[in-house]
C-alpha cells in the first residue's frame, strides 16, 4: 500500500510546472540596529535577492554557500515558515506561505541545529505524536518506523529522552521524525554538521537509499563538500542571495578554478619545493620543515606525491580538500555571472 | 495538482484542528508525567501547599483586623477563590504562552511551523503542567469556604452568574496569556510584562477593589478588562455597589467581555505570528 511517487523517475521535464519552481523569489528583511538607548538605524538587507530555479522530483540537490548566503532563508521560505517578500514560489503546486499547514503533510524538514523531537521524552514519544499529528494510517506508520529504525540504527534509542542523545544519534532520530509521513520533498539544513565519520556515513548512506528506493525529492544544505559529493548530482551555490552556480559538482571546481592542498612534512627545513614538470603546483606557505602545496582540485595527487617523493625527503603527507568558502569566494571574485543556466 | 497517494488530507476547521492537536500534545504529556507518578503528587501537593499558605497569609491578617476595605474575612474568600480558579484553569490550560520568546529566540519555533497543526496549539500544549491543579483545588476549597460563611440572598439569577463568572474569568485570563504570548513575537524578553498582568492580576483581584486607587480600578475595568472575571460579578453576588458607580447589569457581561477578549487575543497572535513570519527572528 506503500507505493510511494511512482512519478518519481518519469521525467517532467521542460514544459510543465517543476515539483519545486522558484521565480525570482526576494526575501528584504528591516534591520534595525540599537544606537543608544533609543535611536535606532534600520537598513535592508537582501538575504534572498532574485533566486530562480527548478526541481524536478526525484532530485537530490545541494544548496550551498557561507554562511549568512541566504540558504536557511530560502528553505525557511520553501517550507512556509517564512512569507517572501517577492517573486513566486510553488512546491508540489502550493505556495507555502498560504497553504502552510497544507503543505506540512507532504514535506519533511530536518535541522541540523536545532531538534524537532521533544527534548525531554523519549523518542518513541515523539514519533508517536507525530503519527497521530500527521494522521498517518497505522500499518503505513509501523512500516515506516519500523524501516528508519532499522535502517537509522535507532531501535536501542527508542525509549531515551531526546536530551540524552548524542548529536549522531539525535540528527538519526530526527531523520526519522521528518520521514514518517511519507513526505514527497525531505528539507535538511546543515545535516551532518557536528557529527563525526560514522554517523555522517551512515546519514548519507541512508539518504541514498531513501532517494534511490522511493524517490524522495531531496534538498540539503551543507557546509561539507563530500555531502554534496557523495549524495547530489547536482548542486546550487548561493552568494549574497543570488544563484552563483547551478549544475554538477565537477562543473563547480572548474567554474570556481578551485584547488586543494598538499601538506608536506619533510625531514629538514628545506627551501621551497619546485617541480619542473609540475607548472600548476605552488608552495603557498613554508613553516619549518612543513610546506603547503596548492594544486588544481581537477588534477590527481598521485603523480604530484610521487615526484615529490622521489626528489624530496619526505616523513609525512596529507591532502586538504578545497573549503566551499574559499570556492565560492574565487568565483565572486571572477565575475558574476548572469542568469543562471537550469 | 492531484494529491499524492496516500496523502491523507481533509480540511477541517482550524479551531478542530486545534483543539486535536492540544489534546494530543497534552496526552503525551500526561503519560509522560504520570510515568513518574510520585514525583508528580509530590509537586502537585507543594505547588498547592505554596498557593495555601497564600491564603493563610491572609486569614492572619484578619487575626488582627475585622474587615479590609469594608469587607469580611469570607467576602474576601469568595473573591479570592474566584479569581484564584479562573487563574488556575486558564495557567493549566494556557500557561505555557510564556515560554514563547524563547521559543523565538533560539529558532526552536520554526521547528512548530513546519508541522501540519496550529502553532498557537503546539506552544499552549507545551510541557502541560498537570501540577497545576493543586492551584485550581485550592481556588475551589477558598470559594467554598467563602461561600459557605458568606450569609448569601441566594437568587436564581446568582446561581447562573456564579459558575459563568468562573467561565469568563478562565477565558479572560487566557486571553491575556495569548495576547502576551503574542507580544513576544515582537519584544522576546517581555515574558514578564505578561507575568504583571497574569500573576500579578490574580494577586490583584484577590482584594476587593476598595482597598485600590480609582485609576487603577478603572484601569483593570476598561483597558485590561480584569475587574470581569470576578469583581463585578462576585460583587453582584455579594449583594454589594460596584465600584465606579457601575450599574447593576455590568455584572452580567463577563461572558460577553470573554468573547471580546478571546477575539482579540486570537487577532493579536495572527499579528504577531504574521510579523515573525515575515520578518524571522
Amino acid at each position: 500500500m506503500s507505493t510511494d511517487t511512482e512519478a518519481s523517475t518519469a521525467g517532467h521535464t521542460g514544459a510543465g510546472p517543476a515539483f519545486i519552481e522558484l521565480d525570482r523569489l526576494e526575501k528584504v528583511f528591516d534591520v534595525r540596529r540599537r544606537k543608544g538607548f533609543l535611536r535606532g538605524e534600520r537598513r535592508q538587507v537582501r538575504a534572498v535577492d532574485g533566486i530562480s530555479f527548478r526541481v524536478e522530483r526525484g532530485e537530490m540537490v545541494g544548496y550551498i554557500g557561507p554562511n549568512g548566503a541566504g540558504k536557511s532563508t530560502t528553505i525557511k521560505m520553501l517550507t512556509g515558515i517564512l512569507t517572501p517578500s517577492g517573486g513566486s514560489l510553488r512546491v508540489a503546486g502550493i505556495d507555502p506561505s498560504r497553504e502552510r499547514t497544507r503543505l506540512a503533510h507532504r514535506i519533511g524538514v530536518v535541522f541540523g541545529q536545532r531538534t524537532t523531537l521533544w527534548w525531554d521524552l523519549p523518542l518513541r514519544d515523539s514519533y508517536r505524536l507525530m503519527h497521530r499529528m500527521y494522521r498517518v494510517p497505522d500499518a503505513r506508520f509501523r512500516a515506516n518506523l519500523d524501516r528508519c529504525v532499522e535502517l537509522l540504527d535507532l531501535g536501542e534509542l527508542l525509549d531515551v529522552p531526546v536530551r540524552q542523545l548524542s548529536l549522531g544519534q539525535r540528527m538519526r532520530g530526527d531523520i526519522a521524525a521528518a520521514l514518517l509521513h511519507d513526505p514527497e520533498v525531505l528539507y535538511l539544513d546543515e545535516p551532518t554538521i557536528g557529527l563525526d565519520v560514522v554517523s555522517k556515513a551512515k546519514v548519507r548512506q541512508f539518504l541514498r537509499d531513501l532517494n534511490a528506493e522511493r524517490g524522495t525529492t531531496v534538498l540539503l544544505t551543507t557546509h561539507d563538500l563530500t555531502d554534496i559529493e557523495q549524495l547530489c548530482s547536482r548542486v546550487m551555490v548561493i552568494d549574497h542571495g543570488r544563484l552563483m552556480y547551478d549544475g554538477a559538482l565537477a562543473g563547480l571546481h572548474e567554474v570556481g578554478e578551485s584547488e586543494r592542498t598538499l601538506v608536506v612534512d619533510l625531514e629538514r627545513e628545506l627551501p621551497p619545493i619546485r617541480l619542473e614538470s609540475e607548472t600548476s603546483v605552488r608552495t603557498v606557505k613554508v613553516e619549518g620543515p612543513r610546506q603547503w602545496l596548492a594544486f588544481p582540485a581537477s588534477a590527481s595527487a598521485a603523480p604530484l606525491v610521487a615526484r615529490i617523493a622521489a626528489e624530496y625527503p619526505l616523513a609525512d603527507l596529507s591532502v586538504r580538500e578545497p573549503d566551499i568558502e574559499a570556492v565560492i569566494a574565487k568565483m565572486y571574485a571572477r565575475e558574476r555571472p548572469g542568469e543562471p543556466v537550469t | 495538482m492531484a494529491e499524492a497517494p496516500g496523502t491523507v488530507f481533509v480540511p477541517r476547521s482550524r479551531l478542530v484542528e486545534g483543539v486535536r492537536a492540544y489534546g494530543l500534545i497534552v496526552a503525551m504529556w500526561l503519560r509522560s508525567t504520570m510515568a513518574y507518578r510520585a514525583s508528580f503528587l509530590m509537586t502537585a501537593v507543594g505547588n498547592f501547599a505554596a498557593t495555601a499558605f497564600d491564603f493563610v497569609a491572609i486569614m492572619l491578617m484578619f487575626a488582627h483586623v475585622d474587615a479590609l476595605g469594608g469587607y469580611t474575612l469570607p467576602e474576601i474568600a469568595l473573591l479570592y477563590g474566584a479569581s484564584g480558579t479562573a487563574f488556575g484553569l486558564a495557567d493549566l490550560l494556557m500557561g505555557s504562552m510564556d515560554r514563547l520568546g524563547r521559543r523565538v529566540r533560539d529558532g526552536t519555533l520554526d521547528t512548530l511551523l513546519v508541522r501540519p497543526v496550529p502553532v498557537l496549539a503546539q506552544v499552549a500544549a507545551d510541557r502541560f503542567a498537570l501540577r497545576r491543579l493543586g492551584r485550581i483545588t485550592q481556588g475551589l476549597l477558598v470559594l467554598g469556604y467563602g461561600l459557605v460563611a458568606v450569609d448569601i440572598d441566594w437568587t436564581v439569577v446568582k446561581v447562573v452568574v456564579l459558575p459563568l463568572m468562573l467561565l469568563s474569568g478562565s477565558v479572560i485570563f487566557g486571553s491575556v496569556f495569548v495576547a502576551g504570548g503574542a507580544f513576544q513575537f515582537v519584544a522576546q524578553d517581555a515574558s514578564q510584562v505578561q507575568n504583571s498582568f497574569t500573576y500579578g492580576g490574580n494577586t490583584l483581584l484577590q482584594y476587593p477593589p476598595t482597598i485600590f486607587a480609582k485609576d487603577l480600578v478603572r484601569g483593570v475595568t476598561f483597558v485590561v478588562p480584569l475587574a470581569f472575571v470576578n469583581w463585578l460579578p462576585a460583587l453582584y453576588v455579594l449583594g454589594r455597589q460596584l465600584p465606579l458607580g457601575l450599574p447593576e447589569w455590568v455584572a452580567f457581561l463577563p461572558p460577553v467581555v470573554a468573547a471580546v477578549c478571546a477575539a482579540a487575543a486570537g487577532l493579536a497572535w495572527r499579528t504577531g505570528l504574521r510579523a515573525y513570519r515575515s520578518t524571522g527572528s
